[in-house]
């Protein structure tokens, strides 16, 4: 590896294996696990046991990294952002996985999730999908390896994001609107779990965050560790020193998960998780399962979840389509349980103005979600520069980019023309 | 012995299958579900699975999510089911309690089971919890002497069968079909050889469920298996009637056809 060019995706010591933790059964602690029907256990040991080997295959991990760079893109790039850091008070360094082909991180765990389905000899991928993206991202995984693919989409965000829908369908997938529930993610996500039951041997439930039944909460992990393995170098070249702070945004989890994990053994470097706060946590309306929800099981696995007294599922709210979940990943709620992580909510208003505040200043319009991130470092900044006693660096995960959010954003803004 | 297992055991003397009718607690109403439950009882169903409602049921197919949304709709609470419990085990039928894991960890596992020992409740179904993350339910059931069904299916190993039929007691559930709740037109292949599998490694009865809506199937499942599970085809007599008595005299006459099938088990 030289200096200035950090190799795309994986470090090799990925080939040892993958950290502490979860454990063998898929614990984080108190957090993890499988919380699934006896039908799915044979499946879910035959994915543990792909990804287990996978990880000890040079072969395997090669052809992932050459495929993150000649067709992802990896390594993003770690820009510095002058203008946006003169406004927050910090240095303020953006990996720039927005400009990822498919528009954010979640390609990387589409393309290594594809690459596990072919070697585990299946022949159709399903996924759940809330704003249309990670539907997106595999029915491109889908097309370029050959798979069948079938998207589960709530029927509320079928309409919603009608385009990302006619991406789906343009690469080949088949989009299924579903009609129970609440319609929208969690809904999607029961239904992709129906099917995977039904038709198991020869599917594989491409997951699309570090969520749900173990080994799921792992292997994305691993499948995303790329975005923190690379901007931990890129930091050290760029500025000789790590970065103070980390921040992302998290709803499941997959791209703060991805950035954190490199620097987990780093103490100096203070992670921060920015969670979905709506219209404010104490409204009720949010999606901040850490900050606003309680200990429990949904989707396969123990976490922080948005539940009534009864343990009923409480729908979550969040101008953010991909940050609109009422679970997060386990891995998550142990690294909250264990302080390395600070997880805050954000609203969607100071979300909004961070956004805004982006555009101005740097050119880049980011995805909601990001923005999220961006709002919360803006919040911390001065007291980070406080407690240092000098401009601290943060590294910003910008997770995805903002075109599938003009429209939102606009209403939002009110600046779209009337028809 | 639980009065599940003593069920099993005469119904087994008289050259039967054991009759379990499924029903989501507070649906339509909470004392509609409990009229439909005796109902049930009194046309011939041998043993009552109540289902607590749960918002995110991902092994129930469409009849029973319906089903559980409207109860949960309706307000329905945890404990209104342990009252539904108590009123329909008073009718002397065994009740039996299906649920996802998240409402009992909700509601706290020992005090669950505790309290649905007092309600006269005589075990749970847990479809989503396997013996490997059991250890509390293991731990309580033990300490308020509940039964354990936990569920074996088509695709468990050898080796996960025989440790999840050791963690049972009552009864085993055999998952006939890869998939979710609900009648179809034919039974599945795969569930005579999941039975024979079962009885390889136990004494414990076994019953088979997702898929039976006729007598004819009842009678077909009877022919090798000691309990036959319904719940789809029964509910639906529910969901499709104009009226709550339609319904009921609907919910009746399924009742019978399924006891008259399970006392004439098609070899």
């Amino acid at each position: 590896m030289s200096e200035r060019q950090p190799s795309a995706g994986m470090s090799a010591d990925l080939a040892a294996p993958a950290g502490r933790f979860p454990d063998a059964a898929g614990h984080f602690g108190r957090f993890g696990g499988r919380f699934v029907p006896e039908a799915l256990v044979a499946a879910l040991d035959q994915v543990e046991t792909a990804h287990r080997e996978a990880m000890a295959d040079e072969a395997f991990l090669a052809e992932f990294t050459a495929l993150l760079r000649d067709y992802a893109g990896a390594p993003s790039l770690l820009y510095e952002a002058r203008r946006f850091s003169a406004r927050a008070g910090a240095r303020v360094l953006l990996k720039r996985e927005d400009l990822n082909h498919t528009g954010a991180h979640k390609v990387r765990n589409v393309l290594g999730q594809a690459l596990l389905t072919r070697r585990m000899g299946k022949k159709r991928v399903i996924a759940e999908t809330g704003a249309g993206q990670h539907g997106v991202a595999t029915a491109t995984a889908a097309a370029l390896f050959d798979l069948d693919c079938v998207v589960y989409m709530g029927q509320v965000d079928t309409e919603r994001q009608a385009l990302n829908v006619a991406r789906m369908r343009m690469l080949g997938a088949t989009v299924i609107p579903v009609t129970n529930g609440s319609r929208t993610l969690k809904d999607a996500m029961n239904e992709a779990m129906r099917d995977w039951v039904a038709n198991v041997d020869d599917t594989h439930y491409l997951i699309g965050t570090a969520a749900g039944p173990h080994p799921f909460p792992a292997l994305v992990r691993d499948f995303v560790r790329g975005i923190g393995d690379e901007a931990r170098q890129q930091c050290l070249d760029l500025t000789g020193a790590l970065p103070d702070a980390v921040t992302a945004c998290v709803g499941g989890g997959s791209n703060a998960l991805g950035i954190f994990h490199a620097f987990v053994d780093d103490p100096q470097v203070r992670l921060y998780g920015f969670e979905a706060g709506g219209d404010g946590v104490a409204t009720g309306r949010h999606a901040a399962s850490i900050t606003g929800g309680s200990t429990g099981v949904l989707h396969g696995t123990r976490t922080y979840v948005l539940q009534d007294e009864d343990g009923q599922t409480v729908e979550s709210h969040s101008i953010s389509a991909g940050l609109d979940y009422p679970g997060v990943g386990p891995e998550h709620a142990w690294l909250h349980d264990t302080g390395r992580a600070s997880y805050e909510p954000v609203t969607d208003a100071e979300a909004m103005a961070a956004f805004e505040l982006l555009c101005r200043t740097e050119g880049i319009i980011p995805a909601i979600e990001s923005a999220h991130a961006l709002a919360g470092t803006l919040a911390v900044a001065p007291k980070l520069a406080a407690e240092l006693g000098r401009q601290p660096t943060i590294v910003v995960n910008l997770s995805g980019r903002g075109d599938k959010d003009v429209h939102t954003a606009g209403g939002y803004f009110g600046i779209l023309d009337k028809e | 012995m639980s009065r599940i297992g003593v069920a099993f055991d005469k119904a087994r003397a008289d050259g039967r299958a054991v009759l379990v009718g499924c029903m989501p607690a507070g649906f339509p109403t909470v004392e509609g579900s409990i009229a439909a439950m005796k109902a049930m009882v009194s046309a011939g169903v041998d043993v009552i699975e109540v289902e607590i409602p749960y918002s995110d049921p991902v092994m129930d197919g469409p009849v029973i999510q319906r089903a559980s949304d409207i109860a949960l709709a309706g307000g329905v609470r945890t404990r209104d089911t342990l009252r539904i419990i108590e009123e329909v085990a008073a009718t002397g039928a065994p009740v039996v309690t299906m649920t996802y894991w998240n409402p009992i960890e909700r509601y706290g596992v020992d005090a669950f089971a505790r309290d649905l020992a007092a309600a006269g409740g005589t075990g749970l179904i847990t479809p989503d919890l396997i013996p490997d993350e059991a250890d509390e339910w293991l731990a309580a059931s033990d300490a308020y002497g509940l039964d354990r069904t936990f569920l074996v299916a088509p695709s468990s190993t050898d080796a996960r069968l025989a440790m999840t039929v050791e963690h049972c007691r009552g009864f085993v559930y055999a998952t006939a079909i890869m998939g979710v709740t609900g009648a179809r037109a034919q039974t599945s292949q795969a569930a005579p050889v999941l039975v024979s599998r079962v009885r390889q490694v136990t004494d414990l009865p076994v019953g088979v469920g997702l898929g039976v809506g006729t007598g004819a199937q009842a009678a077909a499942v009877a022919g090798y298996a000691d309990g036959v599970i319904v719940g789809s085809a029964l509910i639906r007599c529910l969901l499709d009637a104009p009226d709550q008595a339609a319904g009921l005299s609907a919910l009746r006459s399924l009742s019978a056809e399924l006891a008259e099938g399970v006392r004439t088990p098609t070899p």
